[in-house]
């Protein structure tokens, strides 16, 4: 029998389904005790439509892999951070063309300095920001001046 | 059974999940924001304690959930697509601080009402949102300066509630915890803000003069806001940098002593409320 942490870290985020929610850091606990699961997720966002989907998607994979008594519990602190997105996360996101979030940008001034994104698919730091936000909240629209390809970047957050 | 019923039926098949179904089932089912959290008073809250975190929740949330709606009246009208996913996602951040606030001041305030009954069956003089946030902007520069001050507000608000001062005997755990997600948040609401200000102030004269119009157009419902030395420090330093020039108005009177906190409102307030409650109050019993 596959793991209940197995089985949860298998299920697929619905912004990114290239990634699964243990890539992105968003599954922080399985526990299994007596048969019971209780799995802790925590929101990247405070208004992410996925969650609903995410815990639905949860309890579905579970209970087929033959735990019965699941409990989904949220949890809001510490605050979901970019950094929780594991170096195999990184990996596929770049794959899916979308540029993985680096370091924090630096705070002070009146506007945040960030350094080059590089472009997930000739790797050009010579890319432009063309939106702070994009198709979601946890991405900005760039484009690539040498190759010209736009893609999203997961913001550093 | 009609041959209508027997087809595929697009709409069941929006909250119909099937396995892995990403792409039409998400956002559409509507679950408690709260779910799991452990929301449970801090013992030894008393009732006034109590009453006053949901006082507090109930304004800060009010403020999030009408400023989204403005924001969501941008979707459609921006100039630019870019600026119109911007724009919708900070409504949809906005949207979601305010289902956290509104869950958290109903369980404060032990009624046994929810976000939904707090956001669309309330009348409104029982709304505590500032009035700041209840005008439409007469244009784009507006919705900057608009944004800029509320961001910059908001934000030294709500980092002045994660680090649970040591004036507040009784800190609210869920309600730091909210707060600490909204910083993140606002501080990229506040940078998309204060990049468009100096845009435009630091632009052509028309943009300059449509900027500076915009500034003394708001000027007088910033008053209510009481900002902090960080948050008018910061907007002094946008401000500057955008070369524009500190309105000198003077603050909107309150109505009999009366403003947005005590449930006194604009004009525009019942437009707004109109349109956000019209839908949930027609069909009361619907669930998502």
């Amino acid at each position: 029998m596959v793991s209940a942490r197995e089985t949860a870290g298998s299920v697929p985020d619905p912004e990114f389904p290239a990634l699964t929610i243990a890539d992105l850091g968003i599954l922080r606990d399985v526990r299994e005790a007596d048969g019971a699961v209780t799995v802790t997720i925590t929101p990247t966002y405070s208004g992410c439509p996925a969650m609903a989907q995410i815990a639905a998607d949860l309890r579905r994979r579970l209970e087929r892999a033959g735990f019965r008594d699941v409990a989904i519990r949220t949890e809001l602190s510490p605050p979901w951070t970019t950094d929780w997105i594991t170096p195999d996360g990184r990996r596929k996101l770049a794959e899916a063309g979308i540029a993985p979030p680096g370091q924090p940008g630096a705070r002070g001034g009146p506007v945040l300095v960030r350094l080059a994104v590089p472009c997930p698919r000739c790797g050009s730091p010579d890319t432009r920001e063309l939106s702070r936000f994009s198709g979601t909240a946890c991405k900005a629209l760039y484009q690539c001046q040498a190759c010209r390809e736009p893609f999203e970047h997961v913001k550093e957050y | 059974m009609s041959e209508s019923e027997s087809e595929f039926d697009a709409y069941l098949s929006l909250t119909d999940v099937t396995e892995d179904d990403h792409r039409w089932a998400f956002g559409t089912g509507f679950a408690d924001p709260l779910a799991g959290v452990d929301v449970t008073l801090q013992a030894g809250v008393n009732p006034s304690d109590a009453a006053a975190l949901a006082e507090r929740c109930l304004a800060l949330g009010d403020d999030a959930l009408i400023y989204s709606h403005r924001l969501q009246q941008w979707v459609t009208r921006a100039p630019e697509l870019e600026e119109e996913t911007a724009l919708a996602n900070i409504a949809l951040d906005l949207l979601g601080q305010a289902r956290l606030l509104l869950t958290r001041a109903a369980q404060a305030e032990g009624r046994g009402r929810d976000e939904d009954q707090l956001a669309f069956f309330r009348d409104e003089r029982e709304f505590r949102n500032v009035r700041l946030v209840e005008h439409a902007d007469a244009d784009f520069a507006e919705l900057a300066a608009r944004l800029l001050v509320f961001s910059a507000w908001r934000l030294a608000l709500f980092e002045r509630l994660t680090a649970v001062p040591a004036t507040d005997p009784r800190p609210d755990p869920v309600l730091a915890a909210i707060a600490a997600k909204a910083v993140k948040e606002l501080t990229y609401h506040r940078d998309y803000a204060a990049a468009w200000v100096i845009r435009l102030g630091d632009g052509t004269d028309y943009s300059h003069a449509k900027a500076q119009a915009a500034l003394d157009a708001l000027w007088p419902l910033v008053a209510e806001l009481d900002l902090d030395a960080d948050a008018a420090a910061y907007l002094d330093a946008v401000i500057a940098e955008a070369t524009l020039t500190r309105p000198s108005a003077p603050p909107l009177a309150p109505v009999a002593g009366k403003t947005g906190r005590d449930g006194t409102h604009t004009e525009a307030m019942g437009y707004i409320l109109a349109e956000l409650q019209s839908v949930a109050r027609a069909n009361p019993d619907a669930t998502w």
